[in-house]
């Protein structure tokens, strides 16, 4: 008996995994099945179905760069404090001082490709028409997903309190003053009045709600790293669950049933 | 010296990298082309020549190329391989113009569909990418090239256009062969491999590897580029110009043809809703889990003229081109904050009633009841009312009985005005964009009293 073999044999080794090693076809079905991570899986597909040149990979790599984000960011969240005070120092310390400063850079980059994968996947989803019945509604959770990238994007982007992260916030969130009805510079912001007092100001239309304040500030920051780290994200997960769950009910990521 | 120069050693040194990585892919091309054993039946008098001799001669030459500049010591301005200033000049004219530069995407559009069974052969395609990386390459001779390309945020989006330019091939490639083969009563692609495998070994083990490499690939990118840090956060140095971040350069470009309220707020959540809305109108079921162009010509159209020329196209005009004051500027050309555009647009209410009818525009008495007041504002902006209403609620009706008649008796009422919608207010943006180039149309309908600008 080897080492490894006496390791798989062993109460703790068949305790965390349920099955034997996958080295036989039975085995090889039954690693899918019982373990919480392979389960996304169906057992067995059609060879066509995953060819790179068909599928391009990349929802899967989109998927793969979410947990990237995930871990370098809870990461980066052990060293940043998102206020003014702080803000600008600690990324300036991560980039100068600060060991494994390179997650920093690796969080960003991986934002951005991240951005791009999601595109991607969405024109290759559309390519193979793989959004049409039964899928119809996971390409709906597909679009959300979009827009929540986007927005997880939008919302880190301010994190590092440079010239960079508030001009482009403050031009990203200046269109919501424009909101019709709901922002103070919208067409028709005046139908909401009291006796003839606005209700909407730039004090209390839908660019203070995103900023928490008049202009991009120290509200700002912190309604957006939380929006950035945990709320946007806890959505993201659950969507993704959900979009995993369906492509799996609707079986498989295209072809009609 | 130059403070801006051209070219500076280390520059000419990385390019030489670059070159030296494209003599290897081309050299992997020269191999893999020999060993189809193909040649020229003659050649200038020379009898059976094999068609790799012309890729041997040009990986050699990209091999001298990268090897002479990876080793470059003398003056940088002695160096020659850079762009002669007539082309950069050429290129300047035609891109920093927003009637040329949109032309010029339609064209290419257009070409990219007409010519799909052309350009998706592997030599055509394969000569296609060597001109875009040269094009880069040279390109990266110029200083103001370097400057707005080098920027550590836009790298991701040059590395984006090879990836969007690699899958739309991947896409006409798969699609033609399909369309070939389905017009032949021939088993497409995606028939060929159809018996079962079973997910651990295969696309587990796929899936280690693309995890690898991609952790791979993120570390060494962010070993070679760091990410972007400016100066702190100043609420009263307001920098020129100021952008969104990269992914919404597509909507801010949108601000110059539309007010903030159409191009910040009701366009993107029309994009949003007609993504949305897809799977519900498009009603043919043909194309389900494989590529094809033939078989979905109108969708496929549809979406790749949103998704290239509108989402893209733009993209790379608000990062690449727009400069100080939002104007536009060619690739090698340098950020001038004081470039002078004339900006004489005008209403068409100002056109009905001045330049037509030649009286002085209705103004609203300020001390008139409100419905008086909106009164004369409606008057005054009949016009441009009359062309939207028709635009949105007649122009439907009207292509359900003529260009769209199948679609319609297909589709049904609710679903054929959903598409119709979608489709005239996707075209809103190049309908105004003509306008305005054609006429210097400001707002179709402008009141500005009530922020409602068309």
């Amino acid at each position: 008996m080897t080492v490894g073999e006496y390791i798989r044999e062993s109460q703790i080794w068949r305790s965390i995994f349920r099955h034997p090693a996958p080295y036989d076809r039975r085995n090889r079905a039954v690693v899918i099945l019982t373990n919480f991570f392979l389960h996304l899986h169906p057992v067995s597909v059609k060879q066509g179905g995953i060819a790179l040149s068909y599928t391009w990979c990349m929802g899967g790599v989109t998927f793969f760069l979410f947990l990237v984000e995930t871990l370098t960011g809870v990461l980066l969240m052990f060293y940043y404090r998102p206020t003014l005070e702080w803000a600008f120092t600690d990324i300036r310390a991560l980039r100068d001082v600060t060991t494994l400063g390179i997650m920093r850079e690796i969080h960003r980059w991986g934002a951005h490709a991240m951005v791009i994968t999601v595109w991607l996947h969405m024109y290759r989803v559309f390519l193979t028409g793989s959004y049409k019945p039964p899928r119809e509604f996971n390409w709906v959770v597909g679009v959300l997903l979009l827009v929540l990238t986007l927005l997880l994007s939008f919302t880190g982007y301010l994190l590092p309190w440079d010239q960079l992260a508030i001009w482009a916030i403050t031009v990203g969130s200046n269109m919501a003053r424009a909101t019709p009805v709901l922002g103070h510079e919208g067409p028709g912001f005046q139908l909401l009045n009291l006796g003839g007092y606005d209700l909407i100001t730039n004090a209390s239309d839908a660019r203070f709600l995103l900023l928490g304040s008049r202009f991009v500030g120290e509200e700002t920051l912190n309604r957006f790293y939380i929006l950035h780290c945990v709320a946007i994200p806890l959505v993201v997960a659950t969507l993704i669950a959900i979009h995993f769950w369906r492509v799996r009910k609707d079986g498989g990521i295209s072809q009609p049933l | 010296m130059d403070p801006h120069p051209d070219l500076t050693a280390s520059v000419i040194r990385g390019l030489g990298w670059f070159y030296l990585l494209m003599a290897a892919m081309n050299a992997f091309w020269t191999i893999r082309v020999f060993k189809t054993g193909t040649y020229y039946e003659s050649v200038a008098g020379f009898k059976h020549i094999p068609k790799a001799a012309p890729w041997a001669i040009f990986t050699a030459l990209l091999f001298m190329v990268g090897a002479v500049q990876v080793r470059f010591d003398s003056d940088p301005a002695d160096f020659v391989l850079k762009l002669p200033v007539v082309f950069k000049d050429l290129v300047d004219v035609v891109i920093a113009n927003p009637i040329s530069y949109f032309a010029l995407s339609m064209v290419i559009f257009v070409a990219m569909i007409w010519l799909r069974r052309w350009w998706t052969k592997p030599t055509v395609a394969w000569i296609l990418l060597n001109f875009a990386m040269l094009f880069l390459c040279v390109s990266m001779t110029d200083y103001d090239f370097r400057q707005i390309v080098g920027k550590p945020d836009n790298v991701p989006i040059v590395g984006m256009l090879f990836l969007v330019g690699f899958f739309t091939w991947l896409y006409f490639s798969k699609s033609v062969e399909n369309d070939r083969r389905i017009a032949a009563g021939e088993p497409k692609i995606e028939d060929e491999q159809s018996e079962q495998v079973l997910v651990w070994p295969d696309l587990v083990y796929t899936e280690m590897i693309c995890m690898l490499l991609l952790t791979a690939l993120l570390i060494a990118w962010g070993i070679a580029l760091q990410a972007p840090l400016e100066e702190p956060a100043s609420a009263v140095k307001t920098p020129n110009p100021s952008k969104a971040p990269w992914y919404f350069l597509g909507l801010q470009e949108m601000l110059v043809y539309y007010d903030p309220w159409m191009a910040g707020v009701v366009l993107p959540s029309v994009i949003l809703v007609g993504l949305m809305a897809i799977p519900y109108i498009d009603f043919n079921p043909k194309g389900n889990g494989y590529y094809t162009f033939d078989e979905r010509k109108f969708s496929i159209i549809t979406f790749l003229f949103g998704f290239l020329p509108l989402w893209v196209g733009m993209i790379v005009l608000g990062t690449f081109i727009r400069g100080p004051n939002w104007n536009m500027f060619g690739p090698y050309e340098y950020w001038d904050v004081h470039k002078l555009e004339v900006l004489n647009n005008i209403d068409l209410s100002q056109m009905f009633w001045v330049d037509w009818l030649g009286k002085p525009l209705p103004k609203p008495d300020p001390n008139a009841s409100f419905w008086m007041q909106a009164g004369t504002i409606i008057l005054r902006e009949w016009l441009g009312f009359a062309l939207i209403l028709g635009y949105l609620f007649l122009l439907p009706p009207l292509l359900a009985v003529t260009v769209f008649r199948k679609f319609f008796i297909k589709m049904g009422f609710l679903r054929f005005m959903v598409l119709a919608n979608l489709i005239l207010l996707m075209g809103a943006l190049p309908l105004k964009m003509a306008l305005r180039w054609a006429f210097t149309l400001k707002y179709i309908v402008s009141i500005p009293e009530w922020f409602f600008n068309i």
